[in-house]
């Protein structure tokens, strides 16, 4: 057992499985959200409230579902960092950080596009949207410490640690938006809770989802293999991948 | 000489750094004005900007006071180990053979008690200038008191994680303050309450637990940030 | 009982470059370990790997048999290790600084050691001066202070001799050797020529990277 982890937290061994695996991964991705989306505009039935406006969902909810798990596994892999110091789990995290950044800039700003038809203004302090605002801040906060340091180590460990504490805060921060929400606009309509969604609007839902993880997973494994050959550049087995 | 095996007294060390911290301070008492004069001068400022009609500003005084409260502890946090750091004091504080989330937590605890606590005990007064309704001043200060005490404890993990760096302090506020959201929401949520006449106990008491959990994690937290940046 | 520090393999990588890999290092009752090399060769780095204060990037750290990681509180509480920075807070004097420290490692300390060990050093008159007024060779002999008030076997000093005068440099390397004699051990970096008065040994750091 402990041995397949220190064998796939070697950068070496991961290049070749991940090299090995992406262009499936790519594959994958771009079949699931070619699907999805034809699926999503064209053939799921339009929202008898929101009309077509409520389509934006379909790109809103797999950003914002995708931007809370990055999350996650960036605390996930700054955790098996500063544990076992296995510097690829750092890498991935890295590799993470933006991209999480990026999908909860997605996720905000189809929440707010779609807020204009819903609520005819662009922002509202709706509970969803402003936890994703402050786990954006956190994003960058995240992204910020890792640069400040000069060097690479106490960089890539400072921001572990400030994952593992922000990812500790998200719930006690949803919680208390969610709190501070109902205790001011209370029964507001918000963008995403229906009652019951009937199956020709999740199913094409799920497979956005499905399709925007195959997406993450496959620019994870690229970029990973990008800053693989970046950090680990003087090494001889990478010179020799060039010659 | 022989080796010694064990270390005796977390007491005395635990209550010799609370006396030297607080003698530094009190050394240099013009840094303890700061914070309080931070907090009377934004809260002047409010109906400067807004307007000095008293409804108004009684409607928005308990997120205004907190607000303020908040960016003043947030002030003074960039200071909690940076000195240590360049004296080089704080790299002796680590190699102490005693646990050091708890010397943290007496340092922490040293802050808390020279700006958390004199900016609830200063906020009543303050809140009289914006209108507070009368009824929850008693709240003000309350849940100041008690959410300062979080605030320094998060706020301690942004300022160890950025002692070694140069220009750490606009970093720092990135870091913190989207964590300090939940108490400035049930700590403004407990004096809305109290001025609408409103039910306190079930903000107190959150922000009560967000207190507990803070001191259980967060000097952990504190000394392994300092581990990882004191060495740049 | 004895005491022995025992490094294995220690390797400091600094933005992709080895500093010094695959070292190997003892210390042991009466050793005077002086670490060398050219600046930035990693000798500060080195010393405070040896003191547990950054995290091993290879190899293994041993006090008395056991990993460093679980003898940590048994090794602190044998080691004074005095870095570039002297540790002595400005706005406290001389005797504050020192009760402080003494606190730190479990020990009450009598006020008249302290004024006895901070005599030694020149510092009579002195004692209640706040340390912002004092030169920095004087803050740095507060700080040496401590290595006659809390007897520790290992000594980790990271340059001591800076900006110490010349009768000071005299008097610390006196220390050095007697505290070797006596059965401690002393770890240094220095730019300073020891007279040695005993087994000297010397870890070149200037040729163990790449």
């Amino acid at each position: 057992m402990w041995d397949v982890v220190h064998r796939l937290g070697s950068p070496r061994t991961f290049y070749t499985i991940a090299g090995r695996w992406q262009p499936w991964l790519w594959a994958l991705a771009a079949l699931l959200l070619g699907t999805g989306s034809v699926w999503a505009l064209l053939f799921a039935p339009a929202d008898y409230q929101q009309g077509d406006s409520f389509r934006i969902l379909y790109v809103h909810v797999p950003a914002a579902i995708l931007a809370q798990s990055c999350f996650v596994l960036m605390a996930v892999a700054g955790a098996i960092f500063l544990v076992w110091r296995i510097k690829l789990a750092d890498m991935v995290a890295t590799v993470i950080a933006p991209f999480g950044a990026a999908m909860t800039g997605v996720a905000l700003f189809s929440g707010s596009v779609w807020g204009v038809p819903t609520w005819g203004t662009w922002w509202v302090w709706d509970a969803r949207l402003t936890s994703m605002l402050i786990q954006l801040f956190l994003y960058l906060g995240v992204i910020a410490l890792r640069g400040a340091f000069a060097s690479r180590d106490g960089g890539a460990r400072a921001a572990s640690l400030l994952t593992l504490v922000g990812v500790i805060n998200i719930p006690i921060i949803k919680y208390s938006v969610d709190w501070w929400n109902t205790l001011h606009q209370p029964a507001t309509f918000t963008l995403t809770q229906r009652p019951a969604m009937p199956a020709e609007m999740w199913l094409p839902l799920a497979v956005m989802v499905l399709g925007f993880y195959a997406y993450f997973v496959a620019l994870t494994l690229t970029r990973t293999r990008s800053e693989i050959l970046r950090r680990e550049g003087r090494k001889r087995w990478v010179l020799e991948l060039g010659s | 000489m022989q080796p010694r095996t064990s270390v005796a007294g977390l007491g005395p060390a635990l209550l010799a750094t609370l006396r030297r911290d607080l003698t530094v301070a009190l050394r240099r008492r013009g840094d303890l004005v700061n914070p309080p004069a931070f907090f009377a001068l934004v809260i002047t400022l409010f109906p400067l900007g807004i307007s000095p009609v008293p409804e108004q500003l009684a409607a928005i005084a308990p997120g205004l006071l907190w607000v303020a409260a908040l960016l003043a502890t947030q002030l003074s946090l960039d200071a909690l180990f940076r000195s240590d750091h360049e004296d080089g004091s704080l790299e002796q504080l680590l190699l102490a053979p005693q646990p050091l989330a708890a010397l943290v937590l007496a340092k922490v605890a040293v802050h808390w008690l020279l700006t958390g606590l004199p900016l609830a005990l200063m906020a009543p007064l303050l809140g009289l200038l914006l209108s507070l309704p009368s009824g929850s001043y008693g709240v003000l200060a309350a849940s100041l008191a008690l959410g300062s005490a979080t605030l320094g404890l998060i706020g301690a993990i942004g300022a160890a994680l950025t002692v070694g760096l140069a220009r750490g302090s606009v970093l720092l506020s990135l870091l913190v303050l989207p964590l300090t959201i939940p108490v400035l929401i049930f700590g403004s949520g407990a004096v809305q309450a109290a001025a609408m006449g409103g039910d306190v106990a079930p903000a107190l008491a959150m922000l009560g637990a967000q207190l507990a959990l803070a001191l259980m994690l967060a000097p952990w937290a504190i000394a392994g940030a300092l581990r990882i940046s004191i060495h740049g | 009982m004895t005491f022995r520090l025992e490094a294995r393999g220690l390797a400091c990588e600094r933005d992709d470059r080895w500093l010094f890999r695959d070292l190997d290092l003892g210390v042991g009752p009466g050793d005077v370990v002086r670490i060398e090399g050219p600046n930035g060769s990693g000798k500060t780095s080195l010393l405070k790997l040896l003191a547990g204060q950054l995290p091993l990037q290879a190899g293994e750290l041993h006090w008395n048999g056991v990993s460093l990681r679980r003898a940590r509180p048994a090794f602190l509480a044998n080691l004074l290790y005095l870095g570039h920075a002297p540790g002595i807070k400005p706005a406290l004097n001389a005797l504050e600084n020192l009760a402080w420290y003494q606190a730190l490692h479990g020990e009450s300390g009598s006020h008249r050691a302290r004024l006895a060990a901070l005599e030694v050093l020149g510092l009579a008159g002195f004692e209640e001066v706040p340390a912002a007024q004092l030169s920095a060779g004087q803050q740095r002999r507060i700080a040496l202070a401590r290595l006659t008030l809390s007897p520790r076997l290992l000594w980790i000093l990271d340059e001591p001799f800076t900006a110490i005068d010349r009768q000071g440099v005299a008097a610390l390397e006196d220390a050095l050797w007697n505290h070797a004699a006596a059965g401690g051990a002393v770890l240094l970096t220095t730019h300073h020529e020891l007279h040695a008065r005993g087994a000297l040994t010397r870890v070149d750091l200037s040729k163990a990277g790449d």
